[in-house]
């Protein structure tokens, strides 16, 4: 079975306010140094079928209507290498 | 890129600018060009864009609103009138409330969640700015057809939003109104009201006087979100809605929004501030201009102290971002460090930004160069008037002529049809119980709500020792305002009126929110003009002042635009919320009184539209004085214990409002037809002026009396009864079958 990873985060420009709760929490919990949290969502699709590009294009059709909101999110889809050793 | 500094637009004043695409008309850049005295430097045409749209400056709508003030009623109870962030009204007990009702319409229809959700961030500013404590907000909402995908899409999210900010601030949303028509499906409105309480002397404005007084900037950092919003977002109606183009609009953050409420109301009480201004659309540029030209003029800001979100941000994207939940205050040099102190405890950012001047210019500087050089008068209140011209339209005679007569759509003609058009009646969208949406929102949290959806009019309690209260309905009738909107928005004051009554409060004064078409087309400009006039010679004759709200133009796709759409606010005050009247027909035995006159109206009606999808004639007649006397009787009987439910008559007439009642208290109702009196008109018909009450035995004599000697006809109609509605001689109706057809509808549709 292959494996397809969408990765949605809001676009930069957008607020983030998770991601600023994050980032205002890290140092009081003793993380030093880190200037900027955003907080994204990711799903992993298990396909049936093999990754090409018709699935592809599937995928991203589902995450441009669905998985992402595009007016405020940026998605990117990515396959992931096989790592059950099965030919993708 | 080099810096478009004033230095440097002096020297080059034929440089090629970008302000057609900010939405600026030729003769508008000719005559910031000649306010200047030469071109405007880049972050100069950006604040002058933004602050110049019809969002901001009202160009379009400012040469009629000015009746609200030419008309304004006389009356003591208003504190702040029109101009400032809302108006302010005394209650009484040293108390004052201020509300405001505004539109989030564009921005709710791209992304439904976030838009309406900054919608009522947006609001709660408006109302913590004037130094009230935020303690309610309403919701008047229009949807597109209910069986359209894409209100699938639109009502959850705006919902959602609603509720997702508003309940997470912890305030109540004690009503408003949920409207479908397919003339707004491409253009859905979203309204919020929000009111907020105070003491007199806590009044606060938004103005910045005292040289040497700090700039404050506080609350969240300043990112890249909503930039040209105001301009981009309100002026131009987006017909090509391709994913990739839709402009990226602001996410809310209400916790952060409640930490900005709890550091302001505690800086007002150590009396910290100066003057105060929240951040609306255009942003920073609306702040700093704003303030400084409510006060003496002159402002020196350093645009570089601006706490960013994202450091590549330009100084114009800095002056046009519409980042959430930020506040602008003038402070004393002396106080600046509790302030800051105040601040930093609630874990809100806040920075110097610059400081009042004792000369009358705004100046802006980025990296120690000067980028604005401006009267702040010629960019915050000197802008364009515009006379549009305004004609009736060509088929408003015709529609007119439409009359909903016997004779032209069908009625029904036996008791067994009239049982079938009451289901029909009350299980439509429009009509239908609403709960499925307003159970998504919190009615009762801080625990002051004495009434809330679905009674006539939300009601909070102001002053827990004294049981003072103040009452608000919203309303608004598209459909009446297309067929006259001269008389429909006088009968949407009336409604939010008769209703605040019905709840036994006094009604004190108006906010209105304004959705129209566009301004460009004649015919829309001409039911504006309409509507203005008629709102504010009925406000005049009932006595309740315009304190504020809000104009939205442009709702229209393509060249269809929406129906004339005047939402109306009125605010009650109730010294004793013990003594309120709910809607519900609770008690076995009491009596049903019809107060007020029915005639054979339906133009415009929930009827006609339910059962014949038509639209035409005219709305019905208003008589004011009529009004009047009803909200004194509906008053008069609250206070002295003479009805123990009221509840107002509007659309879907007699039966829809009985169905209410009975619904509400569990209880029937036997019902006789007045004599002389068509069995449909009395059921259907939407004759304004009227309620319904009932009253208990022992009180019957003492409020037939009352009535009598006031000269308000009061019928009596039936008795509360049983568990049918039964209309004698016609039908009969078991209230199981009624709640079945008036509560499953909207869940069924977009649950």
């Amino acid at each position: 079975m292959a494996r397809v990873v969408v990765d949605v985060m809001l676009k930069p420009e957008i607020l983030d306010p998770q991601g600023q709760a994050v980032q205002r929490a890290l140092p009081r919990l003793g993380f030093a140094g880190i200037a900027d949290v955003r907080q994204g969502k990711r799903f992993e699709l298990e396909l049936e079928g093999p990754v090409d590009d018709a699935a592809l294009a599937r995928i991203r059709e589902a995450a441009e209507t669905f998985l992402a909101n595009t007016v405020i999110e940026d998605f990117t889809v990515r396959v992931e290498p096989s790592s059950a050793g099965g030919a993708a | 890129m080099t810096l478009d500094t004033v230095k440097n637009a002096e020297q080059t004043p034929d440089a090629e600018q970008p302000w057609a695409a900010l939405g600026l008309k030729p003769d508008e850049y000719a005559r910031i060009r000649e306010i200047l005295g030469r071109r405007p430097t880049g972050a100069e045409l950006a604040m002058y864009s933004v602050m110049w749209s019809e969002h901001c400056s009202y160009k379009s709508s400012k040469v009629h609103l000015k009746q609200f003030g030419d008309k304004k009623p006389v009356t003591d109870a208003l504190l702040v009138g029109i101009g400032e962030n809302a108006g302010v009204v005394d209650v009484g007990q040293g108390i004052a409330v201020t509300f405001k009702i505004e539109s989030h319409n564009h921005p709710s229809y791209v992304e439904p969640y976030q838009g309406a959700a900054t919608g009522i961030g947006g609001i709660v500013r408006d109302i913590l700015a004037m130094g009230a404590r935020p303690v309610a907000v309403m919701d008047p909402l229009r949807f597109g057809a209910p069986d359209h995908p894409d209100t699938r899409r639109v009502l959850p999210g705006i919902v959602a939003g609603i509720g997702g900010y508003g309940n997470c601030l912890g305030l109540p949303n004690i009503g408003g109104e949920v409207v479908f028509d397919p003339c707004y499906q491409g253009n859905p409105l979203v309204n919020a009201l929000c009111v907020g309480v105070m003491r007199h002397e806590d009044i606060h404005l938004a103005q910045a006087s005292g040289p040497g007084n700090k700039v404050v900037l506080y609350g969240a950092r300043t990112g890249g979100d909503g930039i040209g919003g105001a301009s981009i977002l309100a002026s131009e109606t987006f017909d090509g809605t391709k994913p990739s183009k839709r402009p990226a609009v602001q996410v809310g953050d209400p916790f952060q929004e409640k930490l900005l409420i709890e550091c302001t109301l505690e800086i007002f009480r150590e009396k910290l501030v100066a003057g105060i201004q929240d951040f609306g659309a255009a942003g920073l540029s609306c702040a700093t201009s704003e303030l400084a030209s409510g006060g003496s003029g002159g402002m020196r800001v350093e645009l570089d102290n601006v706490p960013l979100r994202d450091n590549t941000l330009s100084p114009e994207e800095i002056l046009m971002s519409e980042s959430q939940e930020r506040m602008c205050a003038i402070v004393e040099p002396d106080k600046v460090d509790r302030f800051l102190e105040i601040c930093e405890k609630w874990d809100v950012i806040a920075t110097v930004i610059g400081e009042v001047t004792d000369g009358d210019r705004l100046e802006i500087f980025w990296h120690g160069e000067q980028i604005v050089d401006v009267l702040p008068r010629t960019v915050a209140h000197d802008g364009p008037v515009l006379n549009r011209p305004f004609a009736r339209p060509s088929w408003q005679d015709a529609l007119q002529a439409d009359a909903p007569t016997a004779e032209r759509l069908k009625r029904p003609a036996d008791g067994d049809e009239l049982r079938a058009a009451v289901l029909q009646l009350v299980g439509s969208p429009n009509q239908a119980d609403k709960s499925w949406i307003t159970s998504q929102y919190d009615r009762f949290v801080l625990g002051n709500t004495v009434l809330a959806t679905p009674e006539d009019s939300g009601m909070i309690r102001v002053d827990e020792e004294s049981d003072l209260g103040v009452a608000i309905a919203t309303d608004g009738n598209g459909r009446y305002a297309k067929l006259d909107p001269y008389t429909g928005a006088q009968l949407a004051l009336a409604e939010a009126y008769r209703n605040v009554a019905a709840t036994g409060a006094k009604p004190l004064a108006v906010s209105d929110c304004l959705n129209f078409g566009s301004p460009e087309d004649p015919d829309v400009m001409w039911q504006f003009a309409e509507a203005t006039r008629g709102l504010a010679d009925a406000c005049l004759t009932l006595g309740t002042p315009v304190t504020g709200g809000n104009v939205s133009l442009y709702n229209q796709t393509g060249d269809v635009a929406i129906h004339p759409t005047p939402v109306v606010a009125v605010l009650g005050v109730i010294d004793d919320v013990n003594r309120r009247t709910p809607m519900a027909f609770a008690e076995e035995g009491q009596l049903v009184y019809l107060l007020g006159d029915t005639a054979d109206e339906l133009g415009g009606s929930a009827w006609t539209q339910v059962a014949h999808d038509h639209l035409g004639g005219l709305p019905p007649r208003l008589d004011l004085e009529r009004e009047r006397l009803l909200a004194e009787i509906l008053i008069s009987g609250s206070r002295d214990g003479m009805v123990d439910a009221a509840h107002d008559l509007s659309d879907g007439g007699l039966i829809q409002a009985l169905t209410e009642s009975c619904l509400r208290g569990g209880r029937g109702a036997r019902l006789v037809v007045p004599e002389g009196l068509d069995p449909f008109v009395f059921l259907f018909s939407e004759s304004a002026g009227r309620a319904i009450v009932s009253v208990p035995r022992s009180e019957e004599l003492r409020f037939t009396e009352m009535c009598g000697v006031r000269g308000l006809p009061a019928t009596r109609i039936g008795v509360v009864d049983g568990e049918i509605i039964e209309v004698q001689g016609q039908f009969t109706l078991p209230l199981a079958e009624l709640r079945e057809a008036h509560t499953g509808t909207i869940e069924a549709l977009i649950g």
